[in-house]
């Protein structure tokens, strides 16, 4: 049995203007490979506003027009192209929205998880099926008849839910499916999101509370600058221990219950030439500055890291992994050459050469 | 399959009441007041080409009282107003009533039908336009609403008259029956026959606004959250345009549609000049050459009540369609 979806090395950029007629590549998401198999949630987790949701976007086909993909995103085995991404959208792969904005404002809800309907047999069928599903969900025959606004959070959430398990997908795409609502609500969420996994449904869960990610999914993928760092199961995270990548360490070092230990720096908003996580990386070597990383598997677990043994056992490194990888990184992006100075990267800037005295000192 | 909050309504109904008469005062004594300072004697337009002596003159003045003072005239004519009667028109030599309704009759069906005919087009095109955003038909269609929204009624009227009744002929050239014919006696066909022209003349100008309105409705529609959500379900493009597209942008393109009467009886009065089309605005116009004053007034009277119908129609679509509105209350 393949794998549900596979996505592999799928990089997103957008062409933007800056300062009359400079073209300027905007990189969202770089060389991002992940895969699901069926009956598994696996969670995507990055910071909000990284572009995480373009993830999800590209597998519907519904990225804008200035978008360019390079990379390819398979389906059961089968290479989605935008053809085949239009046939299953809606039907084989679903998209579960984040807020109540998803629907349209001047339509009635039961309306509108019905959707479009060739003939009036198909609508009868489905307004049945509709019934159905909405009563699982515990919303009653007079939620049929409201308009989204009508709606309170909880029901709309069942709603959103409702209106992508109506067609009977194998796969749901959960985009940011809790912000905003209360602990209570996420609670349920989290529980509705794994039912779908017990009836055999994979699920990509796109979302930046890592409480959500860790609750809800099996394997998580951190989601760092718009590269995936690391792809770890949900044990490992308990623990930093068993995480290889120094990031996703720090990361779940810093959650209250782990001892809320903070570290300094921001994620690089330009292109970088060597590791995204260099300026910030307490391994960092020579290496990581001028060369990229490769997602590479260690243990099934994967890692973008040339360094991670240096973590797991300090002096023991792998030199031959380590190499290996180095061959295989992509040559440098041209890109990188035009850092538009902005404040942020200044302060980065700043913390690197201060990190640099004291290893001098 | 629209509820309507009757009580509410009936309540917005008595305010707007209460608006129009506070209007219809207001501009009343504000036309009066211009007339009577304009250099217009309306004893002098009275009389017209005949000659009096100066006491047959002074006579007249006091039997109609323009020896009062302004205050008084202007109250005077309120409470005329107020009794129903807007006086004799001075050209048609009848009561000013039946003048405007005679007249506004006729130019009703030509503001109606280019209203209708602007309504669907401009929506058509605008929803086009915006479905195809960024292509040659979008190009196009924007293109041609600039020309049209820059230049003027009169001139278009003009380039019409041109090509279609001097050129190729299809049309007369003007006037609403054929010359030696009575305006009983005409078929519906003819009548329409000289419908058409005008009607599109005046209906072109109103399909630019709509358009370039629907037009940007409908891409901010696209850009919507809920149009994504569409795609992503998997619903075909033109299904979207049509379920969820035309659904929002419907009511908004009618409510301008409602509030552009002021603009569509500024129209009709420069399209009958053209064609001698025998409406409300050549009436109009022949009150203000011919200094007849009950009639200029009791036309201002109309149009005012004519423009805000226009915007209450305008503002019952909005508050009481819309199910996102007709729910609260506004107090």
């Amino acid at each position: 049995m393949g794998k549900l979806l596979e996505v592999n090395n799928l990089s997103i950029s957008f062409t933007q203007y800056v300062q009359g007629l400079n073209r300027h590549d905007l990189k969202v998401i770089s060389d991002l490979s992940l895969d699901i198999e069926e009956s598994e949630i696996v969670a995507v987790l990055g910071s909000s506003g990284s572009g995480k949701s373009l993830l999800a976007h590209t597998i519907l086909g519904i990225l804008p027009y200035n978008a360019h993909v390079t990379g390819e995103v398979k389906y059961k085995g089968e290479v989605l192209d935008q053809d085949k991404k239009e046939k299953i959208r809606g039907k084989e792969i679903c998209l579960i929205p984040q807020s109540v904005n998803f629907l349209d404002p001047l339509m009635k809800v039961s309306q509108q998880a019905v959707g479009e309907c060739k003939d009036d047999d198909e609508r009868k069928e489905k307004k049945l099926k509709q019934r159905e599903v909405f009563a699982k969900y515990g919303l009653d025959e007079s939620v049929d008849d409201l308009y989204p606004f009508e709606l309170s959070g909880g029901m709309a959430r069942k709603v959103l839910l409702s209106t992508a398990l109506l067609n009977d997908p194998d796969l749901l795409i959960a985009d940011e499916p809790t912000p905003g609502l209360d602990s209570k609500s996420v609670e349920e969420t989290i529980q509705d999101i794994r039912k779908l996994k017990e009836q055999g449904k994979g699920v990509l869960l796109i979302t930046h509370e890592i409480d959500v990610a860790l609750k809800t999914a099996d394997r998580i993928a951190i989601f760092y600058s718009g590269y995936v760092i690391e792809i770890n199961k949900v044990e490992n995270f308990l623990n930093s221990e068993n995480l290889l990548h120094p990031y996703t360490k720090a990361l779940v070092d810093a959650l209250p219950r782990n001892g809320f230990k903070l570290t300094e720096g921001v994620q690089p908003l330009e292109e970088v030439s060597g590791c995204p996580y260099y300026e910030n990386c307490p391994i960092s070597s020579d290496k990581c500055a001028n060369n990229k990383p490769e997602l590479i598997e260690h243990n099934g677990a994967m890692i973008r890291c040339f360094n991670f043994n240096k973590a797991v056992s300090e002096d023991s490194v792998s030199e031959e992994v380590v190499d290996g990888v180095v061959s295989e990184a992509p040559v440098e992006d041209s890109v990188s050459e035009e850092v538009i100075e902005e404040p942020i990267t200044e302060e980065i800037a700043e913390e690197v050469n201060d990190e640099e005295a004291n290893d001098g000192a | 399959m629209i509820k309507i909050n009757s009580k509410k309504l009936a309540k917005f109904l008595g305010l707007k009441a209460v608006r129009l008469l506070i209007l219809l005062i207001v501009i009343a004594a504000i036309s009066f007041i211009m007339i009577q300072l304009s250099p217009i004697d309306p004893v002098r337009a009275y009389l017209g080409q005949r000659i009096v002596s100066q006491e047959q003159l002074a006579i007249m003045g006091e039997y109609w009282g323009t020896n009062l003072s302004l205050g008084e005239r202007v109250m005077g004519w309120i409470s005329t107003l107020a009794s129903g009667s807007m006086g004799f028109s001075l050209i048609y030599r009848v009561p000013v009533t039946e003048v405007i309704v005679q007249k506004f009759t006729a130019s009703l069906t030509l503001m109606v039908s280019s209203w209708i005919i602007s309504g669907v087009f401009g929506f058509l095109l605008g929803v086009l336009a915006g479905a195809k955003e960024g292509t040659w038909i979008d190009k196009v269609i924007k293109t041609y609403c600039y020309i049209l929204q820059s230049s003027p009624t009169f001139w278009i009227g003009l380039v019409l008259l041109m090509v279609f009744s001097v050129y190729l002929g299809w049309f007369p050239i003007g006037l609403s029956v054929p010359i030696g014919q009575l305006a009983d006696t005409v078929t519906f066909w003819q009548w329409l026959h000289r419908l058409i022209l005008p009607a599109f003349t005046l209906s072109i100008v109103g399909i630019a606004s709509l358009t370039m309105y629907t037009r940007d409705k409908l891409i901010n529609v696209k850009k919507s959250d809920y149009f994504l959500f569409a795609q992503a379900r998997g619903e075909s493009f033109w299904g979207i345009i049509k379920n969820h597209g035309i659904r929002n942008i419907l009511i908004p393109a009618i409510t301008i549609q409602f509030m552009s009467f002021n603009e569509l009886f500024g129209g009709t009065i420069l399209v009958e000049q053209v064609f001698a089309y025998p409406g409300i605005g050549q009436a109009t116009v022949a009150a203000g050459l011919r200094s007849d004053v009950p009639l200029l007034l009791g036309i201002v009277i109309i149009s005012t009540i004519f423009v805000f119908a226009g915007n209450l129609i305008a503002d019952i679509i909005y508050k009481y369609v819309d199910p996102r509105l007709r729910g609260e209350d506004d107090d």
